[in-house]
């Protein structure tokens, strides 16, 4: 039994940055599925504010929110490599800003955009839009945020990488389109094609009948 | 290399406060800008062109803007002054947590059951009494967040250790008493005292004004 478990649910993205953190690193961990319907006691016992995955629980000490566990993984198993975060403050600041800008602006919008209809789903476009060209000029020149291998803003990024095929397939709305976003739309091959990250993540047609059930019950509760 | 430190802030912000407050405890000198935001300096667009907001802390001219990335920025460019972050990782994990419940949850609680209106701002309450009771029992009857000495959670905490009490004088609302809340209350008057932390608030008539101010204008 690992010193390291995780509490997750299949589908969500704050969990699986963990993931990757960990297989990343070669951290041995063991994986607790949640279903979020229904809530484990011990989930409700381990994140009491937030009530939510993931959880890591190391030497029975639980840790929330994924970026604070993602520090916390970087400064507990300092001899893993890769590093998730560089050596100079300045560029560990960037990071952390890019980190927090991805979860705070471009994550909610692009759900906006995904559950949303019509003239809503238009604006929510526009404003992610707006956002993610920040993010475009950012990553000139660079392979990754992170520099020449996945770092802490990237695996925070992660979700575009295997989530925005999905919501453009079930939503059939362009989200990242490659003349806006060509060097986004590159980072996301690359991500995916970096080591332990793809053949970690959710299979794609469970996540399209998941997402298509979830964006249909959001969309019926809808006031008209 | 002279070290050039520049804060951009608002005599009003906790947030700009806190940039300030870290840049004390480290005694690091630092040259203030004091914004407008109704008509914001080139400086500060340049600097934080994606938020537009302060605190921006710019050392010799690279620009950082985010309060709590800022708080860690200070720390780890004077790792030998005083520690803003502990140095255990879970401690660190846990006041990384803690500064983020503030901002993620607390704020807009305290803001909306204060500033809000009707049934939002009602809930709002729940909601903000909720919140405050998990930082009460964190707190116990440490003297600090950060143990014996003030810590990344109090400098984040400014809101609830200062800025609250003016809110609720001007509103009328009342969240945090001291029957409800015995250790948050002495915590707030510890955290007022302190030497740092009284220099960098803003006075509180001065604060009330502007707020009793605002409260008129809408």
């Amino acid at each position: 039994m690992a010193e390291v478990k995780l509490f997750r649910a299949w589908s969500s993205p704050f969990p699986l940055r963990i993931v990757w953190a960990l297989e990343v690193k070669g951290i041995e961990y063991d994986m607790i599925y949640e279903d979020l319907s229904n809530k484990s006691s011990m989930l409700l016992q381990y994140n009491p504010v937030y009530k939510k995955v993931p959880v890591l629980l190391h030497k029975g000490k639980p840790i929330s929110e994924s970026l604070v566990i993602l520090e916390y993984i970087e400064e507990t198993w300092k001899s893993k490599t890769p590093s998730l975060l560089p050596g100079d403050p300045y560029q560990r600041a960037m990071a952390r800003f890019w980190a927090k800008f991805g979860d705070d602006k471009i994550l909610p919008l692009i759900w906006e955009a995904f559950i949303k209809q019509g003239k809503d789903q238009e604006e929510a476009l526009i404003a992610a839009h707006e956002n993610l060209k920040y993010l475009e000029v950012e990553l000139r020149g660079k392979k990754f945020l992170g520099g020449e291998t996945v770092g802490f803003a990237d695996l925070t990024f992660g979700w575009l990488a295997n989530l925005v095929s999905v919501f453009e397939e079930i939503a059939g709305v362009t989200l990242i389109d490659h003349e806006k976003f060509p060097l986004l739309l590159t980072w996301m091959k690359n991500f995916m094609d970096a080591p332990k990250i793809r053949e970690t993540w959710p299979p794609r047609d469970k996540l399209i009948n998941h997402f298509r059930a979830l964006r249909e019950t959001l969309i019926a509760k809808e006031p008209k | 290399m002279v070290e050039e430190v520049v804060v951009f802030g608002v005599w009003v912000s906790p947030y700009s406060r806190r940039v300030e407050t870290a840049l004390r405890l480290k005694g690091v000198p630092y040259k203030y800008i004091e914004e407008d935001l109704g008509n914001k300096s080139p400086l500060l667009l340049k600097y934080n062109p994606i938020h537009e907001k302060v605190p921006v802390l710019v050392h010799n001219g690279n620009p950082i803007a985010e309060s709590l990335v800022i708080l860690e920025y200070i720390d780890e460019t004077c790792p030998q002054g005083f520690p803003i972050l502990p140095k255990d990782p879970y401690e660190r994990a846990t006041a990384r947590f803690g500064s983020k419940f503030i901002d993620d949850k607390c704020m807009p609680a305290i803001t909306q059951a204060c500033w809000g209106e009707g049934e939002a701002s009602d809930k709002a309450v729940e909601e903000a009494t909720e919140l405050l009771m998990f930082m009460e029992n964190e707190l116990k009857e440490n003297r600090f967040f950060g143990g014996e000495r003030i810590g990344m959670v109090d400098i984040a905490a400014n809101i609830v250790g200062f800025w609250l009490g003016t809110f609720e004088q001007v509103t009328g609302v009342e969240l945090m008493t001291r029957d409800k809340f015995p250790n948050l209350t002495n915590w707030s008057i510890e955290f007022v005292r302190n030497n740092v932390i009284k220099e960098n608030l803003p006075p509180r008539e001065e604060m009330i004004s502007y707020l009793r101010k605002k409260r008129s204008a809408r």
